[in-house]
C-alpha cells in the first residue's frame, strides 16, 4: 500500500505542513475601483504596493480597468466622509483576535481612535489576495503593510490640509483624527478633509512607520472587537447562516478510508418527499429542507463498497520507520562537522527514540459551508484559513472560472491549522449546483474527527554525545513523517546532522498549530533533559551551558525565575523545563506535576511560560494566545491520540477523544517579554511547543520514569 | 401537520414545525432561528448547545422538543433585557473570556444556571460545574474569572 485516498472527491492528497507549499501564489484583484467607490462612497483611499510611487486623483465616474492596478496589492484602506476608516486585508479572524490587533495597528499609525476603524477581512471579492492565515504570519507580514498604508493616508490628509491652508505640509501634525497647524492653531478633522474628495494614492515603498516605542493605540490591551455580538449570540458563524430557500446538505461517507463504491441504488431515497440526491462518481450527497431529512435520505441509499487493507494505530510507529522514502530529501537535511565519527568515539553517548501520535484539531465550530449559485456565479460562506485557496479549490473541482467564485469567511469558531482546505465548501457547492437553491453543509462531530485531517504521527530518533565537561559534541536527529518545522537544534553543537524523512501518508494529514515543531521540540527537549540528568547537571544549567542564543537564554531565565527554579519539592511532585524558538519567537515553559503513586494519576499543577515575540501589539490578546496554547498543548502532551483500525477512526467523539477540560487546567502564568527594539513576530503557535517536554521532564523528576511518547500518560502512569 | 406543538422560547410562544422527537437544538436553530445556541458534538459532551429549561441548564441536543412543552426555554438571545446585558454576559466581556467565542453562549448559559442555584459558587464549584463545557481555545481561566465576577455583581445587585 502506498497511499490512502481520503475524502469522497478523490482530490489530490495533502502534504504534511501544507502551507509550506503555497508560496509563490499568483496575485489576484477582483474588484474594479469603480465598484469599490460605489461600495464605500467618496473619501480617501490608499492602496499598499511595494513598488512605484504614483499619486493620482480620480473622479468616481472615472473609468477604470483592473489591470491598471499594481499586482502586488496586499492591503488598502478608505477614509469616508463620515470619518469611518475601513481597512481591507485577506486575513481571517479565527479566534486569534487579529481583527482587533490589526485595527489597533491601523488606528495607531493613522492617529485615529480605535473605535473609528473597521476591518473587512477574508472576502475574495473585497479584499486583496492573501495566501492564508497561518504560520504566525499575520502580525509580521500584515502589520507592516497596514502601517504603511495608514502612514500614506496620513500624509495624504496632511497634504490636503496644507493645500487648503496654503502652508507647508512639514509644519502640520496629525493626531486624534485631525490635522492641526500648531503655528496658527487651525485644525481640520479627517472627515472634513475627506469630504467631497475622491482621492487615491499608491503607496511609497519605504514610507517610514511609527516605531513600537512611540505606539499609542497599538501595544495596549484593547478587548476583542464586536465583543457584544459574541456574548449575545448575535454573531453568525457559517453554520448559523440561513439564506432564504436554503436546503440542508449531507454527504455519504465511505465505511473506511480508501473504500470505493461498487454498487449503488438510490431509488428508495429518491422516493422520499422533498429530497434531492446528487451522485457524481463516488460522491453522493443529499439535500432536504431539514438536516434530519437529508441524513435519513442518505441512510436510505443502498451501497456496497470495496475496502482496502489499512495500517492501524497499534502498528503505526513501526510502519512509519520502515516505510520512509529511500530517496533522501536534501531540502530537509543540515549537516556540519563529522557526527558519525564523534559519536563512535564518544565516552558519554546517549541515544533514544520518540513517538508522537496523530491528534485532531477539534475546533468547536465544525467544518461548514453555505453555497449559493446565481447562474454561473457561485458565492460560498465557509470557515477557512485560506479564502483564496478555497476559491481555487472550488474553481478546479467544479471546473468554473475563479472569476465566478466568491468566498466569504465569517469570523470562525477556530481552526488551529485545521481549516486550510475547502472540503465542506466543495460539498455544499456541488449539491447546491444540482439543487438550484442555497445549500448548507455542516459536518457532524464524527465527520470532523474522521474526515478532516490530522497532525501527523511521527518517529524521531536522536543520537548524541557530550564532553566530560557537559558540552554537546554531537547531535544526530531524524524525524520520520511528522515534519521538519523546528527540527534544528538551537543549542551550540560542533557536529550536527538533522534530517526529515518523508513517509507516504497513512491518514490524511496537514497543518496543526505549531506544525512538527511541537514533536521536534518534545524529542529534543526530552533528550536534553535526559542528557542533563545522566551527567548529573541541573537541566536549566545544562541548557544554558550549551546555549549562545541571547533571546532563548532570556526566556529560559525569565520562566525559571518566575517559577522559582530550582526549589525544594514535596513528595510526589516534580519540576521540568523546556525551551525553543520558531518563526521568530522564543518560548520557555516550566512545569510542576503531582503524581499519585497509587493510582498513577498525573496532574499538572502549574505552568509558567515565558514568551518573546518582539514588540507586543496587544498584551491582552497575546496573553490569550500564550495561555490558550499552553492549555491546548496540555491535551496533546497528556492524553490526546487518534486511534484507528481497518481504515476507521475508532474514537471519533468527545466522549472517546479526551480534550482538556476545566479540571485539567493548572495554574498558568504567562511572562511576556516586550522587546520594543524588535519588530513583532506572530504568536499563535510557538507558545505551544515547550509544554509537552516540560511536563514529561517534570514526570521524570517526580518518578524517575522517562516517557518518550506523546501522549505521555493517556491511561495514567504505569507502575514501575 | 395536524396540531403542531407549541413551545415557549424567551417569553414568546412558537408553533413547532418539526417532529416532536426532534432534538430541541435543531428546532431552536433551524425552525425558529435561535442560532446563538450552537451545535458542537450532538452527544451532550461539549456544552455548546446549553439552554435553560425551566431555569435549569440542559444540553438541547439531548432533549426532544416535545419534552419542553409547557416549560419555558431561555436561549442566549433571551438574556439581554431592554438593551441591558445579563451580569454574566457583561462579566464575559469585562474578563475578555472568549477567543473564537463559539463556546461562549453555552458557557454563559451554563454559568447563569449555576449562579441561579449556587450564587456563592467557589472556584472549584465553577470548574466542576463547567466540566461539561469544552473550550478548545484554552480560555478556561478567564471564564472562571468571569463567573466569579458575575457572582459578585449579582450579589451586590441583589442587596
Amino acid at each position: 500500500m502506498s497511499t490512502i485516498v481520503s475524502g469522497p472527491l478523490q482530490k489530490p492528497l495533502l502534504e504534511p505542513e501544507r502551507y509550506e507549499l503555497t508560496s509563490g501564489s499568483i496575485h489576484h484583484f477582483d474588484l474594479a475601483r469603480r465598484e469599490f467607490f460605489k461600495l464605500l462612497g467618496a473619501g480617501i483611499t490608499v492602496f499598499a504596493v511595494t513598488k512605484s510611487v504614483i499619486a493620482q486623483e480620480t473622479g468616481p465616474s472615472h473609468s477604470f480597468h483592473p489591470q491598471d492596478l499594481p499586482s502586488d496589492i496586499r492591503a488598502w484602506l478608505h477614509i469616508g466622509e463620515d470619518g469611518v476608516v475601513t481597512a481591507f486585508c485577506g486575513k481571517v479572524e479565527i479566534g486569534q483576535n487579529i481583527r482587533t490587533s490589526l485595527a489597533q495597528t491601523v488606528a495607531d499609525e493613522l492617529r485615529v481612535p480605535f473605535a473609528s476603524v473597521r476591518m473587512v477581512m477574508g472576502d475574495t471579492a473585497l479584499t486583496p489576495f492573501d495566501a492564508g492565515t497561518f504560520g504566525s504570519r499575520t502580525t509580521p507580514s500584515m502589520t507592516p503593510q497596514l502601517r504603511r498604508v495608514a502612514s500614506a493616508a496620513r500624509d495624504l490628509l496632511i497634504e490636503a490640509a496644507a493645500h487648503e491652508w496654503n502652508v507647508a505640509p512639514e509644519r502640520l501634525k496629525a493626531a486624534d483624527a485631525k490635522v492641526t497647524d500648531p503655528g496658527s492653531g487651525r485644525s481640520a478633522t479627517y472627515a472634513s478633509l475627506a469630504r467631497g474628495k475622491t482621492l487615491a494614492q499608491n503607496l511609497p515603498a519605504e514610507d517610514p512607520v511609527t516605531p513600537p516605542a512611540d505606539w499609542t493605540v497599538a501595544g495596549k490591551p484593547i478587548p476583542k472587537m464586536d465583543a457584544r455580538d459574541f456574548v449575545t449570540g448575535r454573531h453568525q458563524y457559517t453554520p448559523d447562516l440561513r439564506p432564504a430557500g436554503m436546503l440542508h446538505g449531507k454527504v455519504l461517507r465511505p465505511p473506511s478510508f480508501g473504500a470505493t463504491l461498487t454498487s449503488y441504488d438510490d431509488s428508495a431515497a429518491k422516493a422520499m418527499s422533498g429530497v434531492l440526491i446528487v451522485r457524481d462518481g463516488d460522491f453522493v450527497g443529499a439535500a432536504a429542507p431539514t438536516e434530519h431529512q437529508a441524513t435519513a435520505a442518505l441512510a436510505a441509499v443502498r451501497t456496497q463498497w470495496k475496502e482496502v487493507p489499512q495500517v492501524s494505530s497499534r502498528e503505526i510507529f513501526a510502519y512509519l520507520k520502515s516505510n520512509a522514502e529511500s530517496k533522501a530529501d536534501d531540502r530537509h537535511r543540515q549537516q556540519k562537522g563529522s557526527v558519525d565519527e564523534v559519536l563512535a568515539g564518544a565516552a558519554h553517548r546517549f541515544d533514544a527514540t520518540y513517538n508522537v501520535a496523530y491528534i485532531a484539531h477539534a475546533p468547536l465550530e465544525p467544518r461548514a459551508a453555505v453555497a449559493e449559485w446565481s447562474g454561473e456565479k457561485l458565492t460560498v460562506w465557509t470557515g477557512s484559513q485560506r479564502p483564496f485557496g478555497v476559491r481555487g479549490e472550488l474553481a478546479d473541482t467544479l471546473r468554473i472560472s475563479e472569476a465566478n467564485v466568491r468566498v466569504i469567511i465569517p469570523d470562525t469558531g477556530a481552526a488551529y491549522g485545521g481549516k486550510h482546505t475547502g472540503d465542506a465548501a466543495i460539498e455544499a457547492a456541488r449539491i447546491a449546483r444540482a439543487a438550484y437553491r442555497p445549500v448548507k453543509v455542516v459536518w457532524t462531530r464524527e465527520e470532523e474527527f474522521a474526515w478532516a485531517y490530522f497532525r501527523p504521527a511521527g518517529v524521531i530518533e536522536i543520537k548524541s554525545a557530550i564532553s566530560p565537561e557537559g558540552k554537546l559534541i554531537a547531535w544526530d536527529f531524524h524525524n520520520y513523517h511528522s515534519g521538519s518545522s523546528g527540527i534544528e537544534t538551537p543549542y551550540t553543537v560542533p557536529n550536527v546532522l538533522t534530517q526529515f524523512h518523508s513517509v507516504p501518508l497513512v491518514l490524511r494529514s496537514g497543518s496543526y498549530r505549531g506544525l512538527a515543531a511541537t514533536a521536534n521540540h518534545f524529542a529534543r527537549e526530552t533528550h536534553m533533559d535526559a542528557l542533563a540528568h545522566s551527567s548529573k547537571m541541573d537541566p536549566l544549567e545544562f541548557r544554558l551551558k550549551n546555549l549562545d542564543d541571547a533571546r532563548l537564554r532570556a526566556v529560559l531565565e525569565a520562566s525559571a525565575k518566575r517559577f522559582g527554579w530550582p526549589h525544594a519539592k514535596a513528595e510526589g511532585r516534580g519540576f521540568g523545563i523546556a525551551a525553543g524558538h520558531e518563526k521568530g519567537s522564543y518560548v520557555a515553559t516550566c512545569a510542576e506535576v503531582a503524581v499519585d503513586n497509587n493510582s498513577g494519576v498525573v496532574r499538572v499543577v502549574r505552568l509558567v511560560t515565558a514568551f518573546d515575540c518582539g514588540a507586543i501589539v496587544n498584551p491582552d490578546g497575546l496573553r490569550h494566545q500564550v495561555i490558550g496554547a499552553n492549555i491546548q498543548g496540555l491535551g496533546g502532551a497528556l492524553f490526546e491520540a487518534i486511534e484507528f483500525e481497518n481504515g476507521r477512526i475508532t474514537n471519533p467523539r468527545f466522549s472517546r477523544y479526551r480534550v482538556p477540560r476545566f479540571r485539567d487546567i493548572p495554574e498558568i502564568e504567562a511572562v511576556l517579554l516586550d522587546r520594543k527594539d524588535i519588530a513583532p513576530a506572530g504568536a499563535g503557535e510557538t507558545p505551544i511547543m515547550a509544554v509537552a517536554p516540560a511536563i514529561g521532564n517534570a514526570i521524570f523528576d517526580a518518578t524517575g520514569q522517562r516517557l518518550n511518547n506523546l501522549p505521555l500518560v493517556p491511561n495514567g502512569l504505569k507502575k514501575t | 401537520m395536524p396540531n403542531p406543538i407549541e413551545i415557549e422560547v424567551n417569553g414568546k410562544r412558537y408553533p413547532v414545525h418539526y417532529h416532536p422527537d426532534a432534538p430541541l437544538l435543531y428546532v431552536l436553530r433551524d425552525d425558529l432561528g435561535f442560532t446563538g445556541t450552537k451545535y458542537g458534538c450532538g452527544e451532550g459532551q461539549c456544552g455548546s448547545c446549553t439552554v435553560l429549561i425551566a431555569g435549569q441548564p440542559r444540553r438541547s441536543c439531548q432533549i426532544s422538543v416535545s419534552a419542553v412543552v409547557g416549560k419555558p426555554v431561555t436561549t442566549i438571545e433571551g438574556l439581554e433585557k431592554d438593551g441591558q446585558l445579563h451580569p454574566v454576559q457583561q462579566a464575559f466581556i469585562d474578563a475578555g473570556a472568549f477567543q473564537c467565542a463559539y463556546c461562549t453562549p453555552g458557557m454563559i448559559m451554563s454559568s447563569v444556571g449555576l449562579l441561579q442555584s449556587n450564587p456563592n459558587a467557589s472556584t472549584d464549584e465553577i470548574k466542576q460545574f463547567l466540566q461539561g463545557n469544552i473550550c478548545r481555545c484554552g480560555t478556561q481561566p478567564r471564564i472562571v474569572e468571569a463567573v466569579r465576577q458575575a457572582a459578585k455583581t449579582m450579589q451586590e445587585g441583589a442587596r
